[in-house]
């Protein structure tokens, strides 16, 4: 479904973000990102969708033909829309009310005048309805996205991504900003939303304990590099050491 | 080094010699420099006068008192003209300021080579002329009146909006218009739907007090012929008649307390 060659990305600073990322993501599978601040995790995503620009390397979406990092900007834009994305600082219009946030994931399907007006279609509005009862958050669409807490923000972030309704998700680091049981409640409900739409899932996480219990594949990324790339279970101490460095592993990997 | 080593110990004093010096020095530069200033300023003063002021204030006082109550109901055309010179010449200052400010902004402009400095340009040179300049030449291009009064004040405005406008913009979190450029949005509704939110505070609070602003500033602008009080203050002091003079500031003392109320009003409900 998703296929990485050879990815890079160098900053103009020089930095070496990524030293050629391949990679392949079937349909329907969530994989958990996991390494060290700094690794790459964040600019690996963002090349997916060209929020950075790779500086060399080709992204294939859906079928072997389509190159993400070939096309042009209003292709570019078409793809967008099959592809969601979750932010760390959920990264909502603080502005705008719970139901303009949601339905600002159709804003690729819409044209320009009418989203100026906010007359989005009948199905859209309704597929709104069913994802705020979906998060539980029905009761607050009218409320501005600023007054809502973590927790609520992000499930409105999930409901932003979601009614794009994508083939893939790009998650960074959903649950930075979250407490530990609005963490884990977040981290569910991606997963069970995942697996109800048969949606494949790049999930950012630098928590290895959140990574091990939720996807069913594990990649650790060290300096720009894959390092590890297998199952949850298959993390031992040798590898955590390999990704994160030396410290003392053994709890980690029992659990 | 700050730190002093003693025999025996060690002490810490903020500063060292040389820096304690240069600080001696630049005070007496400084208390020098004043003493100078205010001699010559002094000598070219005839203190006979500033020592009579006061008199002269009590006199001048005398004669405003009391008003001449009955000349307010022809000033409230004048000061219905200034209200209106003031709103009109806000609403197009602003109304011009905000290409302007897309224009300027380091995140939005189309080219920083070339079109950010010339739209800076035009802000930096709307900020550095007066609105009493702007009349005064707009008075001998479009003649006296409240047209050349409201020109002057959109003149003005636009660089006070642009610049607080662009400053603004370069403020705004980038990240949330990350998220709507990742769902596919075009240029124009990343513009509508992650820009104008955020900068929509803003804009109102800098508009309005800009309005409030320029209401003080086209009691003056009348001063050189462009419309509203300001004319007939002109010629009320040119006449001499300082009881008409007293309801005239006293009308604009009205004026600018509504502004006032108003502007607290706008600001509670919006923002």
């Amino acid at each position: 479904m998703l296929k990485t060659i050879n990815l890079k990305k160098v900053y103009p600073n020089g930095e070496e973000a990524l030293k050629g990322i391949n990679l392949e993501i079937p349909n329907g599978q969530v994989v958990a990102l996991i390494g060290p601040s700094g690794a790459g995790k964040s600019t690996f995503i963002r090349t997916i969708n060209r929020l950075v620009e790779p500086t060399s390397g080709k992204v294939y979406f859906a079928n072997e033909k389509n190159d993400i990092t070939s096309l042009n900007k209003s292709k570019l834009r078409k793809i967008r829309r099959q592809i969601g994305m979750i932010f760390q600082e959920f990264a909502l219009v603080e502005r705008l009310s719970v139901m303009e946030n949601v339905l600002s994931g159709r804003l690729g399907y819409v044209g320009f005048w009418n989203s100026f007006f906010r007359k989005f279609p009948q199905k859209d509005i309704e597929e709104a309805f069913r994802l705020l009862q979906r998060i539980g958050l029905e009761h607050m669409l009218d409320k501005r996205a600023d007054e809502l807490s973590g927790g609520q923000r992000q499930r409105v972030g999930i409901a932003r991504a979601l009614i794009q309704n994508p083939m893939l998700l790009l998650v960074d680091e959903p649950t930075a900003s979250l407490d530990p049981k609005n963490s884990r409640q977040i981290m569910r409900l991606i997963c069970e939303l995942c697996k109800e739409r048969n949606l494949a899932a790049i999930i950012n996480i630098h928590d290895v304990f959140l990574a091990q219990n939720f996807a069913e594949r594990i990649i650790g990324l060290k300096a720009g590099e894959i390092v590890y790339d297998g199952k949850a279970s298959g993390l031992s101490e040798a590898i955590l050491t390999n990704i994160y460095g030396e410290e003392d592993w053994s709890k980690t990997v029992a659990n | 080094m700050p730190i002093i080593k003693q025999k025996d110990y060690k002490t810490w004093k903020k500063f060292d010699r040389k820096r304690d010096l240069l600080n001696w020095l630049c005070w007496f530069l400084g208390t020098l420099i004043f003493s100078l200033c205010f001699g010559l300023i002094s000598s070219n003063t005839i203190w006979f006068y500033v020592f009579d002021s006061h008199n002269e204030a009590l006199d001048l006082l005398g004669r405003m008192i009391p008003p001449e109550t009955n000349y307010f109901y022809t000033l409230i055309k004048p000061i219905w003209d200034t209200l209106n010179i003031a709103t009109i010449g806000t609403t197009i200052g602003t109304l011009i300021a905000i290409p302007l400010a897309f224009l300027s902004a380091n995140n939005t402009t189309p080219s920083k080579k070339f079109i950010r400095p010339l739209a800076l340009f035009c802000i930096v040179s709307s900020r550095s002329i007066n609105s009493v300049i702007w009349a005064l030449l707009l008075v001998a291009v479009v003649g006296p009146g409240v047209l050349a009064g409201i020109i002057a004040i959109g003149l003005r405005s636009i660089g006070f909006c642009g610049k607080l406008l662009y400053e603004a913009i370069e403020e705004i979190d980038e990240n949330q218009i990350e998220a709507i450029e990742a769902t596919g949005a075009n240029k124009a509704q990343i513009m509508t739907f992650g820009i104008v939110p955020q900068i929509l505070p803003a804009f109102t609070s800098i508009s309005i007090y800009r309005w409030d602003i320029n209401i003080r500033e086209a009691t003056v602008v009348g001063l050189v012929g462009a419309g509203g009080i300001g004319i007939e203050l002109d010629a009320q002091i040119g006449d001499l008649a300082w009881a008409k003079v007293s309801v005239i500031l006293l009308t604009i003392v009205v004026a600018v307390v509504f502004s006032e109320w108003i502007t607290a009003k706008i600001r509670k409900a919006i923002i």
